[in-house]
């Protein structure tokens, strides 16, 4: 083939020219709605608004199950996108996925934008991050569980709003109190087996499964029917029967009832705060999630929950640097400091906290930085790090059908740990053959 | 007397039964086939490797005793779902055939709840029943009673039978109607004269002229409440309190589509299908032969 110099030289520029005048689009799977979806999609409107050469196309695909479940989907029929939004949950499932994948670091690294792990919060990067510590996902939306407190309920039942609840035994007095006092909901959770089992562990520094929860290996078994935590469950269950613990559901059903002011105190994610602020008429209060005295000292550090944007296998090289682009702008503190105050998540990096600090947003919003020094405080052990389980989703659904039995009054709560750690270790088995 | 109609060659009847036999082989042994072999795997979520495991999957879910007492709860609940969802069409059916005036508008009115989808029919009726804001466990705590299906497992059943049977009265309630009004009024008026009161009519002659509409849903309610029903299961209980409610159908969708394990996902689908095989083998064989053609 013959090509004139200068008629070749054209046709190159044109092709790298290509992309300026053609976006190239980077597609976006994420799971929410409401408002949450409505925050998510400024962030994408101003991400393409800021620059002219990706567009970010945002696609709402259903709960986090069922985005997951679209993402697989869509990779077993060739059809992926660029960036998956997975919960904590799968995170062991994409671990694995090697070949569906790309790692996030390596990403950035095409992407040719300068990529400084460092930046990122250790308690939230943790969980995403392989034991060489090289990324594998870029953390979304990370929450932790606090403790939430209805203050009037507390001042109708004639006690101190503002007394001492970090500890269980006082929490455990103060529901006596309450329930005497005639009210009818002292305390309800949400994410029973996230905040009281897998958050509990962590807390007490004792393992919810071996091998530094997960983290180790592959070969992992569960851990988490140790005295501690019995002791925990098996004081719930007694709260259960008494009265003084209402169980609402698996999932965050008990929200419904803090919002409307029935339960005096409800164990949540940090990031309930939006929906609370928008829906409580009474005056609420965050305070730390509680530890037992009689377990550990002081607590060590809760672990997180949310979600994180896992980028996919099959794409060309220059959607990446568009993927890169965008991650980056997303974490970058502006973003992130806006994202923080609007839901109650956790800011990713050190520089968005900061940013919020700076612009008095805690002073005026008092509480909403617990969750931050919940996490932060101390230096995450092997015990506190996180979770890497595989087929966790169905080792949570095994530990909610466990405890409910104990809510119940059916089993007691050594049985039903012992019964779920036996359970879920033949799915972890399943996990690991799959894997191999 | 031969009644059928006997054809010269092989092919003219293979091709008039080829539609049949395609929509079957494309929509029934296909998948069937494929279940079948998934089943015999652990395969990783995102069909990048499968591990041979024989019949590993079988051996992992029928050692399991959660999965064993599922089998029970499919049983109690397909009974259930069955057993109201026929009564009380075939009492609705009874009284819309003595009703003169009016009964269109009756009738119309019975049929529409089979127009709603099960998860939201499910969602309804979960909205009725929910513990905090439902009209009827409002009710309920008036008079005394604290419904909360959310830990008692017999309210639970009691929920996803209702909110499954529910659309299924509709259906039932059609066939019946029709069949009632297929038997000759002349048999009825005659035993009716000979002295026979509305029991005994009912008994002698209506019920078992009734019997092959009878028996037809039957297998069409069995067969729904196994397989049609994870919709409603899913929207009201998530299979809980404990396992309560987790039915087969409702295990293989959640642990294949929710939590990515479809090697036992495919074994339970093959159990299932050997399962109606061998109910349908079961209704027919003996059932039916007290069925009046």
């Amino acid at each position: 083939m013959k090509l004139s110099t200068p008629l070749f030289a054209g046709s190159l520029a044109t092709l790298i020219a290509a992309p300026a005048v053609a976006q190239t689009e980077v597609e976006f799977w994420h799971a929410f709605t409401g408002r949450l979806g409505e925050l998510v999609a400024e962030q994408v409107e101003t991400f393409n608004g800021q620059q002219d050469d990706y567009i970010v196309v945002a696609s709402h695909k259903g709960n986090y199950s069922e985005t997951l479940n679209s993402g697989i989907a869509a990779f077993r029929a060739g059809e992926q996108p660029h960036i998956l939004m997975v919960f904590e949950v799968g995170t062991a499932t994409m671990m694995s996925a090697q070949g569906a994948i790309k790692p996030v670091y390596e990403v950035m690294q095409m992407g040719g934008a300068e990529f400084d792990q460092e930046k990122y919060i250790g308690a939230v990067k943790g969980y995403y991050t392989t034991s060489d510590g090289d990324m594998l996902s870029l953390p979304f939306n990370s929450s932790t569980p606090v403790l939430w407190v209805n203050r009037d309920k507390f001042a109708e039942a004639g006690l101190d709003p503002d007394m001492d609840l970090s500890t269980w035994e006082q929490v455990g007095d103060t529901l006596t109190q309450l329930k005497d006092a005639g009210v009818d909901c002292p305390m309800t959770t949400a994410w029973q087996s996230w905040i009281h089992l897998e958050n509990f562990s962590a807390y007490h520094d004792t393992p919810f499964a071996t091998k530094a929860n997960g983290f180790g290996g592959r070969d992992t078994e569960l851990a988490f029917n140790s005295d501690a935590q019995v002791a925990h469950i098996s004081a719930m269950g007694e709260w259960a029967q008494d009265g003084k613990f209402i169980y609402a559901g698996r999932r965050n059903e008990g929200g419904a009832n803090f919002r409307g002011g029935e339960c005096a105190m409800f164990t949540e994610s940090s990031a309930g705060y939006a929906g609370i602020k928008a829906e409580a008429d009474f005056a609420f209060d965050v305070r730390p999630l509680p530890y037992w005295e009689a377990v550990a000292s002081e607590p060590q550090n809760t672990i997180i929950g949310g979600a994180s944007l896992w980028v996919m296998e099959g794409h060309e090289d220059e959607d990446y640097a568009g993927v890169a682009s965008f991650l980056n702008f997303l974490s970058s503190p502006e973003i992130q400091a806006k994202w923080h105050q609007d839901t109650g998540y956790l800011p990713i990096t050190l520089e968005a906290g900061d940013l919020t600090r700076e612009q008095g947003f805690y002073e005026e919003n008092p509480g909403t930085d617990i969750a931050v020094k919940q996490m932060t405080t101390n230096e995450p052990t092997d015990n506190s790090k996180g979770l890497r389980l595989g087929s966790f989703d169905q080792i949570r659904g095994i530990i909610d059908e466990e405890l409910e039995a104990v809510w119940a009054g059916d089993k007691e709560a050594q049985a039903a740990l012992d019964s779920a750690v036996e359970r879920g270790n033949q799915l972890l088995r399943r996990f690991e053959q799959s894997a191999n | 007397m031969e009644k059928r109609v006997r054809f010269k060659g092989i092919w003219l009847p293979i091709l008039l039964v080829m539609p049949q036999l395609i929509i079957t082989a494309v929509f029934f042994f296909y998948p069937a086939g494929q279940a079948i072999w998934q089943s015999l795997f652990i395969p990783d979520p995102f069909g990048l490797s499968m591990q041979w495991v024989g019949l590993g999957n079988f051996e992992f879910l029928l050692s399991d005793p959660y999965y064993r007492a599922s089998f029970v709860t499919t049983a109690m609940f397909s009974i259930l779902v069955t057993v109201v969802s026929m009564g009380v069409a075939l009492y609705l059916a009874v009284l819309a055939d003595r009703l003169i005036k009016g009964s269109g508008t009756y009738r119309t009115l019975l049929i529409w709840p089979y127009a709603v989808a099960p998860a939201v029919a499910g969602v309804l009726w979960l909205f009725m029943f929910n513990t905090r804001v439902g009209v009827i466990s409002w009710y309920l705590g008036l008079l005394g009673y604290d419904w909360n299906h959310v830990l008692n497992e017999e309210e639970a059943m009691g929920l996803v039978v209702v909110a499954s049977a529910w659309g299924r009265i509709s259906y039932n309630f059609l066939f019946f109607l029709a069949g009632l009004q297929a038997i000759p009024k002349s048999v009825i008026e005659a035993a009716a004269i000979d002295g026979a009161h509305f029991w005994t009519r009912f008994r002698t002659i209506v019920w078992p002229l009734l019997s092959p509409t009878t028996f037809f849903l039957l297998v069409v309610n069995v067969v729904y409440a196994f397989f049609e029903t994870f919709g409603v299961i899913h929207t009201i209980t998530g299979g809980g309190p404990q396992q309560a409610t987790t039915i087969l159908v409702y295990k293989v969708y959640s642990d294949g589509f929710v939590s990515q394990d479809l090697g036992s996902s495919a074994a339970q689908s093959v159990i299932l299908l050997v399962i109606v095989g061998l109910l349908t083998i079961i209704q027919f064989k003996f059932i039916e032969r007290r069925v009046h053609y």
